[in-house]
């Protein structure tokens, strides 16, 4: 058996007590492999935030197995977890979830405050790199509402790296963004994909899930399909066919 | 927290207002019984008073000379008799208008032998006391304080030796006291003027009356031997059963300082509790404060769970940021606290002393509050389970 980074076996996620219950998640089984870059799609509603939750460790299954880096998550108790969370995973939201009125660079230090192994001079150095290669090493001290959205996406994707994570867990990262900002969302994630960082990406946008390497389909709480992306686009060549119209027109 | 200054300034006020009422309230109780002690102690040292009049059952009968009991011959006998005795001196006193030429002053004319100078510190700034011989002869001398002076004399040089009529009798002056300032109760101890107690006693008042006695005991330790001896006599010579009520009262200083001891210390606490309320509200204000706060900031707390805050790590936050609006509120309250307390002693001529010991119980009182009402809120923020924390509208 080949140790799999993230290993889920016949989760299920029930939500609501009593009466009313929401099945989320019935039987999922996966296996995700460490410098994997998955797009998990399907229709609203169909349980991919809620996989996503609890493989990022943020909420417990109802029943079911997982294992992340070898380790059984279900026997780890809340603080253990919240360390769990602190070093192995990233997480990047769709709504972006930095602190307002704070600004770019203490976003990106926030995980490191609660790394303990970490002294404060390593911390700013670490979190000025962290939004140097997202490319707003200019933009350390700037608030969040004096940056675009692809910019505050941006640092959360700082705050993500800022640890060293094993995984990132991105749940639709571009779903608030126009194509050309995601397509820059998208350069950064194969580039750190490149360097051997696991991802997994939740998106409802097809031609997003195409950067990928392989996409999963859920649909009613279940997986229904799991297969490599065919023609798999780069999103530096995607960045330059937007560029290319525009002077095209301008020299018209 | 610190990026709403207006409402952790509106929150720290609760405190700021609590700390300093308790600050400036203990100040004034800590002020008045010093003040009080100082007046009984200023009565002169290890003196004992014999006041005519009961005991009444179960309480203090305060009007003195209401009875007619005392008589000169008690007091003489008090210094012939009781040993542990230093000073003694039978007093009478009325107010009466004094004459001096074309000015005229209402005061208090005292009756006293020599003795009461030294029984109550009475110094002399000019000119000498009465003695003996001038009580035996009633002479028509006097001493006079120094308002009396001021008001009749206007502070001219060559006071001794003038006259002053009293009740048409010319009395002429012979020593004018060293100053004494306003005692407790607000009444100005040099507006009065002493001669010798026959004088006052036959010459001006014709009467057998003696209002009270003055004594003074040899030493601090003989103050109760001092007073068991003049309970003695006294019974004896007004020829009192074993059982009987006596018809005299003697009080000790310690008596009379344990009397308005205990008034100003149920002073103290009443007012320190009044003020003690104010520092509660304060503290129900940052709880109220923290738990709208951690309900506005749910996400953050959220976010802050999501990137590997332990439950541990938002409540240090939030107990921090309780305690910290608390401690700084404080801090502003101590310093208001005494404000006040100089104000109330500037313009209200309320004595105040503002004690060490004050200052470090309103403040440690002040953080507990942080500490004790942040709790709560600091807890149910950490509490939260960051899932739910996130998708918090
Ligand atoms: N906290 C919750 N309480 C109750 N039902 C929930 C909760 N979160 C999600 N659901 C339900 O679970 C199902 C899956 O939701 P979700 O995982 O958010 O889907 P997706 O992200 O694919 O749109 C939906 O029917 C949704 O209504
Ligand atoms: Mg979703």
């Amino acid at each position: 058996m080949t140790t799999s980074l993230i290993s889920v076996e016949n989760i299920s996620k029930i939500y609501g007590i009593g009466e009313i219950e929401v099945h989320a998640l019935t039987d999922v089984t996966l296996k995700i492999n460490k410098g994997e870059f998955i797009a998990i799609m399907g229709a609203s509603g169909s349980g991919k935030s809620t996989f996503m939750n609890i493989i990022g460790c943020l909420d417990r299954p109802t029943s079911g197995n997982y294992l992340l880096d070898g380790m059984d998550v279900n026997k780890l108790d809340k603080n253990k977890l919240a360390e769990f969370r602190n070093k192995k995973i990233g997480f990047i939201f769709q709504s972006f979830n930095i602190l307002a009125r704070t600004t770019a660079i203490e976003n990106v230090e926030l995980p490191l405050l609660y790394n303990r192994t970490i002294n404060n001079k390593e911390r700013k150095s670490r979190a000025y790199n962290a939004l140097k290669s997202v490319g707003l090493a200019d933009r350390q001290y700037s608030l969040p509402n004096q940056l675009s959205g692809g910019q505050q996406q941006r640092i959360a994707i700082a705050r993500a790296l800022v640890n060293e994570p094993i995984v990132i867990m991105a749940d639709e990262p571009t779903g608030n963004l126009d194509s050309k900002t995601s397509y820059e969302i998208m350069e950064i994630f194969q580039t750190l994909n490149n360097r051997g960082i696991t991802i997994v990406m939740v998106t409802h946008e097809p031609d997003i899930a195409q950067f990928a390497l392989s996409t999963i389909l859920f649909k009613d709480g279940k997986i229904i399909s799991n297969k490599p992306v065919k023609e798999r686009k780069l999103a530096l060549t995607e960045l330059e066919k937007i560029k290319q119209p525009i002077t095209v027109i301008k020299e018209k | 927290m610190i990026r709403n200054k207006l409402r952790t300034f509106l929150t720290m006020l609760g405190i700021i207002i609590g700390v300093a009422s308790v600050i400036a309230m203990l100040a004034i109780g800590e002020g008045s019984k010093q003040n009080i002690q100082a007046s009984i102690s200023s009565l002169g040292t290890n003196s004992i008073m014999i006041i005519p009049g009961a005991i009444s059952q179960g309480g203090v009968h305060l009007e003195a000379g209401s009875q007619q009991s005392l008589t000169r011959e008690d007091a003489e006998a008090i210094q012939q008799k009781c040993d542990a005795i230093k000073y003694i001196s039978p007093v009478v006193q009325s107010g009466a208008q004094v004459i001096a030429g074309s000015k005229n002053w209402r005061t208090v004319v005292m009756g006293v032998f020599s003795d009461y100078f030294y029984s109550r510190n009475l110094e002399i700034q000019d000119g000498s006391i009465f003695n003996q011989t001038d009580d035996k002869a009633a002479a028509k001398v006097c001493v006079i304080g120094l308002t009396v002076a001021l008001n009749l004399f206007e502070g001219q040089a060559n006071t001794i030796g003038q006259t002053i009529r009293i009740n048409r009798i010319p009395f002429k002056i012979i020593g004018i006291l060293e100053k004494k300032g306003q005692n407790t109760f607000g009444q100005d101890q040099d507006d009065i003027v002493i001669a010798p107690f026959a004088t006052v006693q036959k010459r001006m008042l014709s009467t057998t009356n003696v209002h009270m006695i003055i004594a003074s005991a040899k030493s601090e330790e003989q103050i109760d031997e001092a007073k068991e001896q003049i309970l003695q006599l006294i019974r004896l010579r007004h020829k009192i059963p074993k059982d009987g009520d006596d018809d005299f009262m003697v009080r000790t200083q310690s008596d009379l300082s344990n009397i308005f001891g205990s008034i100003s210390k149920v002073l103290t606490i009443l007012l320190a509790s009044i003020a003690s309320i104010s520092l509660l509200v304060g503290g129900i204000g940052i709880m109220n404060i923290m738990l709208v706060s951690v309900t506005e900031r749910t996400r953050e707390i959220g976010i802050r769970l999501a990137v590997g805050a332990k439950s541990r790590d938002v409540l240090i936050q939030f107990v921090i940021e309780s305690v910290f609006i608390s401690f700084i509120g404080g801090l502003i309250g101590i310093g208001l606290g005494i404000f006040v307390s100089m104000m109330v002693a500037n313009f209200g001529g309320w004595p105040v002393t503002v004690t060490l010991f004050s200052i470090l119980l309103s403040f440690l009182f002040s953080t507990i509050v942080g500490l004790f009402f942040g709790w709560y809120p600091a807890q149910k923020a950490s509490n939260l389970n960051p899932i739910d924390a996130l998708r918090y509208e």
